[in-house]
């Protein structure tokens, strides 16, 4: 006799089965509440660029201006404006200028007509430095030696803000960082992920690994406070805190991510190429040279371009170590002044609101753009490789 | 399989069995798509109430697919679709008013590699009776211990049914898969290749059980061991490339097949 | 040629000597490998060495109230409890969402649809984003945009201003891709053969992510959300202007306050020293507290993985 219980309340015929789709609410609530939640990060990503990018708009759209000296309308003549025109000219925003009777409104008008008595009157002052000319061609400053230059200084009697200084500094210590850290890094993938027992690799890959969970403050001060001294004796040159010095300190917090990505990509090629080359008579660093590297160069190449975006978008290491001189040089020993340091290190001074906040807020939308492309264009490279790998695309 | 011919084979004594036949399951020109590959062709069977009914034919040419259809598991894969129609118990399973969870919850499954939760031997079978509402200690743990009985396991797992069920042997495991699945009494039992991880002696215990569990119910069992299709089987069904080639009583596909495709695949001469 | 000396040649299988090239390759790969794991040792050994001395229960129980640059008063509980603050509010916003996306990839997304890609890449591209730009976004978006909206008709700004709450969400949104890369790791660890089981006995999906696939993930969930609180602990671009304050002599006791900060901390310090040879073991010391926090939820976060790795080659 089977031991099955013959207790059980069994449901005669099938019909149960038939209750519908529907018939589960709170699953289907579920489904379409973890469904919202994941769009969370399209969200935020979108969010990112809409509101840095707002807060620089009136500069895109020629709003602000920069001018020491702006021309003044005498404040018995307020009635004859029309109230956009009053608004815009005292740079109120709707709300403000609701909120605000006429005796302000005329008292601001006093102000600015005082103001404008103090204000210089040298041919500098009547320039709007926010416009695009200005922010990135060479200009003839009065107070300056007697050429063209590349200058941003934002703080000053004239509010100046080319672009170059910054984009050379950024891509000075970025590119000494790739320098130092892709080599390094690269041959480390390969070492590890190729060459050494597995039983190394178990250790070896973590402990790179956890160079990533230096914070890059940490990076920063080690740079500035023991790599730049030694450094500087070293090699004997003037400025102490320069693009190298930053460059290298940078370098450390981009070895983790080539590292990385390249380890993956050279892993994710099959075993059965390197056997295949073995069987064949291959040594071990040909297979690694000749077959898995050249299988693995997308993923490669985009460790690098991923490494390059995590160099141009680092703060601290460069705020820190950098020296923060805003010089319009190629050299990489002078002291240099990258978009992410201004951002840092200006942005608390600026008075909100401002040309020089939203300067900022600028520069900081076109880093975003810049790294956004980076990681586009590692994340299509990374797809290729997989695809190619698993024999999808060509 | 090279020296298995028809003549070494023991059919089950018992067959065919009596009153058998009140058809259960019917599929009506079931045809399934993987993507492009055209998995399973135009499929017509009707199988028996309280029989063990075999599936068997070379890896890949879609059984257990075929089974999968049975509770709608097949659901699980995206880019899968089926045209043709499945009734059980008359009722057409892919019905858009289906609930698939009720109809889960009446056909039980076994699967090829045991897949024990990560719980204790005794969580694993209350998990599905949990599901289905049952809450009183008295009735849970009896429940486990007929199910235990039922899947020849209680005997050597009584004494520890709360520790872990990833540490009871590979056959065990199976066994008490298979305590899981008759916990919560379901009408129809599919079984994915049960016994093909198994060494002998668990796999013969694995037969025993399904002979007996064959008194209670309706079990599809998916082989490719056809001593043991011949051993424990009412029916037999030989697929091929994705078709049904014969379905008949197991006797007469092992001794008297009608086509010559079976008869190579039962002698060995396959391939 | 002589055949004799063909299949002579052929059996030859004494070593051709010395093969340098090979020698040389794998040489300078491996130097590599050590060069980087002596900079690492360098950096940590360095800390160790000069902080260890400063490094006392008094330093790291004192408060910053008498003068933060003196080595004999300066403390930093104050920037140690706003850092597990702040990072401890973020934790309660990120592995949540992070959790359920992951989820959401991982048994629900059908992998070739649009929707899925693009959420893949938006949180591949979250992970790029340059820490000071969730700064400015913290700055935007929360303080003056959501801040600015709680405080509408409130004449001095009670919402809109630097405040731990708003520093805590921005490292949420900046640690998101941690949290669910980690956790969907673990999900895809998880054998496909639970899922199955369950469902063939009838649960539903959503009883079966609960009870079977989550408790299953939770190792990984758990790597996720200590990666994010080692990584955000030492963060400090994106704090910046969203809550860290220079000084400060209270503790923060409301979510609007501002907060000090340990890894803004070391930044005054190196930076803002009046004289950096006296200051120079309270700033090891600091740096020291930083890296045993970070680093040490970072070795925990590595063991748990490599378990959680080990499980998954062990399962497939």
């Amino acid at each position: 006799m089977t031991n099955v219980p013959h207790n059980a309340k069994r449901t005669v015929g099938w019909m149960g089965i038939h209750r519908g789709h529907k018939a589960r609410p709170v699953e289907w609530l579920a489904e379409k509440f973890i469904y919202l939640i994941s769009l969370t990060a399209i969200l935020m990503v979108f969010l990112i660029f809409v509101f840095v990018a707002r807060e620089a708009m009136p500069l895109v759209m020629g709003k602000m201006n920069s001018a020491a000296a702006r021309p003044v309308i005498a404040a018995k003549e307020m009635d004859k404006l029309k109230p956009d025109e009053l608004r815009d000219y005292l740079g109120l925003t709707a709300k403000e200028f609701q909120q605000l009777d006429k005796e302000a409104l005329t008292a601001l008008m006093e102000v600015r007509e005082e103001e404008a008595k103090e204000a210089p009157k040298d041919k500098d002052a009547t320039v709007n430095t926010t416009e695009w000319k200005y922010l990135l061609g060479a200009h003839h400053w009065s107070d300056s030696r007697p050429e063209d230059r590349y200058v941003w200084q934002p703080i000053g009697r004239i509010h100046k803000y080319n672009l170059w200084p910054l984009i050379i500094g950024s891509l000075k210590t970025t590119i000494v960082a790739l320098l130092f850290s892709v080599p390094l890094a690269l041959a480390a993938a390969i070492y590890v992920s190729q060459l050494s027992s597995p039983s190394l690799k178990e250790w070896l890959k973590p402990a790179i690994e956890l160079l990533s969970g230096v914070p890059s403050v940490v990076l920063g001060f080690f740079g500035l406070i023991v790599m730049a001294t030694f450094l500087q004796g070293t090699f004997g040159y003037q400025s102490r805190l320069n693009a190298f010095v930053a460059g290298i300190a940078l370098g450390l917090a981009v070895i983790p991510v080539v590292f990385s990505i390249a380890e993956d990509a050279l892993t994710s090629v099959p075993r059965s190429y390197t056997q295949a080359a073995l069987a064949l008579g291959a040594s071990k660093w040909q297979a690694a040279w000749q077959i898995v590297l050249p299988a693995a160069a997308p993923g490669v190449f985009a460790a690098v371009v991923l490494g390059f975006g995590r160099a141009i978008g680092e703060t601290m290491v460069v705020l820190m170590a950098s020296g923060n001189a805003s010089i319009m040089s190629l050299s990489l020993f002078d002291s240099t002044r990258s978009i992410t340091a201004t951002i840092a290190a200006e942005l608390a001074e600026a008075v909100f609101g401002g040309h020089h906040y939203r300067m900022l807020f600028l520069i900081g939308a076109m880093l975003f753009i810049v790294t956004f492309l980076t990681n586009l264009a590692g994340d299509l490279i990374m797809h290729r490789l997989k695809g190619r790998l698993e024999g999808r695309a060509k | 399989m090279a020296a298995f011919s028809p003549s070494q084979v023991t059919l089950n004594a018992s067959k065919p069995a009596e009153g058998a036949g009140a058809p259960l399951i019917q599929t009506d020109g079931v045809n399934l798509h993987y993507g492009s590959s055209h998995a399973l062709k135009n499929i017509s069977v009707t199988l028996g109430e309280r029989h063990v009914t075999a599936f068997i034919g070379p890896s890949g040419c879609g059984k257990s697919t075929f089974l999968r259809c049975f509770n709608r598991m097949n659901d699980l894969i995206d880019s899968v679709r089926i045209t043709g129609s499945i009734k059980i118990g008359g009722q057409d399973i892919y019905s858009p008013d289906v609930d698939v969870i009720e109809l889960r919850k009446r056909i039980g499954m076994v699967f090829q590699r045991s897949n024990p939760f990560p719980k204790s031997i005794y969580d694993n079978i209350t998990y599905g009776l949990k599901l289905h509402g049952m809450k009183a200690k008295s009735d849970l743990d009896a429940t486990v211990e007929q199910s235990l009985r039922g899947a020849a396991l209680w005997d050597e797992v009584k004494d520890r049914l709360h520790t872990s069920a990833l540490g009871l042997s590979g056959g065990q495991q199976q066994r008490l898969c298979i305590a899981r699945a008759i916990a919560i009494k379901p009408e129809i039992l599919l079984m994915d290749e049960p016994a093909s991880a198994l060494d002998p002696i668990a796999t013969a215990k694995i037969e025993e059980l399904i002979l007996e569990l064959k008194k209670d119910f309706t079990i599809v069992i998916v082989t490719h061991n056809m001593q043991q299709a011949a051993r424990i089987s009412d029916h037999t069904a030989f697929f091929y490339l994705g078709e049904l080639i014969e379905f008949g009583t197991t006797a007469k596909i092992f001794t008297n097949p009608a086509k010559r495709q079976t008869e190579d695949y039962v002698t060995g001469r396959f391939g | 040629m002589n055949p004799a000396t063909a299949s002579s040649n052929k059996l030859d299988f004494r070593s051709r000597g010395f093969d340098f090239v090979s020698f040389a390759f794998t040489s300078l790969t491996g130097l590599a490998t050590l060069l980087i794991l002596a900079i690492l040792a360098i950096i940590l050994a360095n800390v160790v060495w000069h902080g260890w001395g400063t490094f006392s229960w008094r330093f790291v129980t004192g408060s910053a109230d008498q003068d933060m640059f003196d080595v004999n008063k300066a403390g930093i509980l104050p920037m140690v409890i706003g850092t597990a603050l702040r990072v401890l509010v973020m934790t309660l916003f990120v592995v949540p969402i992070g959790v359920i996306t992951a989820v959401y990839l991982t048994e629900y997304a059908q992998s070739t649809a649009v929707t899925t890609r693009i959420i893949r890449g938006a949180v591949n591209n979250l992970a790029g984003v340059p820490s000071i730009v969730f700064g400015l976004f913290g700055l935007g978006f929360f303080i003056s945009f959501i801040g600015g909206a709680m405080d509408a008709g409130r004449a001095e700004p009670h919402w809109g201003k630097p405040a731990i709450l708003w520093a805590s969400l921005t490292l949420a949104v900046m640690t998101l891709p941690l949290v669910i890369v980690a956790t969907e790791e673990s999900l895809r660890a998880i054998t496909p053969g639970l899922r199955e089981a369950s469902l063939a006995l009838g649960a539903t999906k959503l009883e079966t992510i609960l009870k079977i696939v989550l408790p299953e993930a939770l190792p990984g969930i758990l790597t996720g959300g200590i990666l994010a609180v080692g990584r955000a602990g030492g963060e400090v671009a994106p704090i910046l202007f969203t809550g860290a304050a220079y000084y400060m002599r209270d503790l923060p006791k409301a979510a609007t306050d501002q907060f000090m900060d340990l890894g803004y901390h070391v930044f005054i310090l190196s930076t803002q020293s009046p004289d950096i040879e006296k200051t120079r073991p309270i700033l090891f010391a600091t740096v020291l507290a930083l890296l045993l926090l970070t680093l040490s939820l970072n070795l925990i976060a590595v063991v748990v993985r490599a378990r959680v790795r080990k499980r998954m080659r062990a399962g497939h």
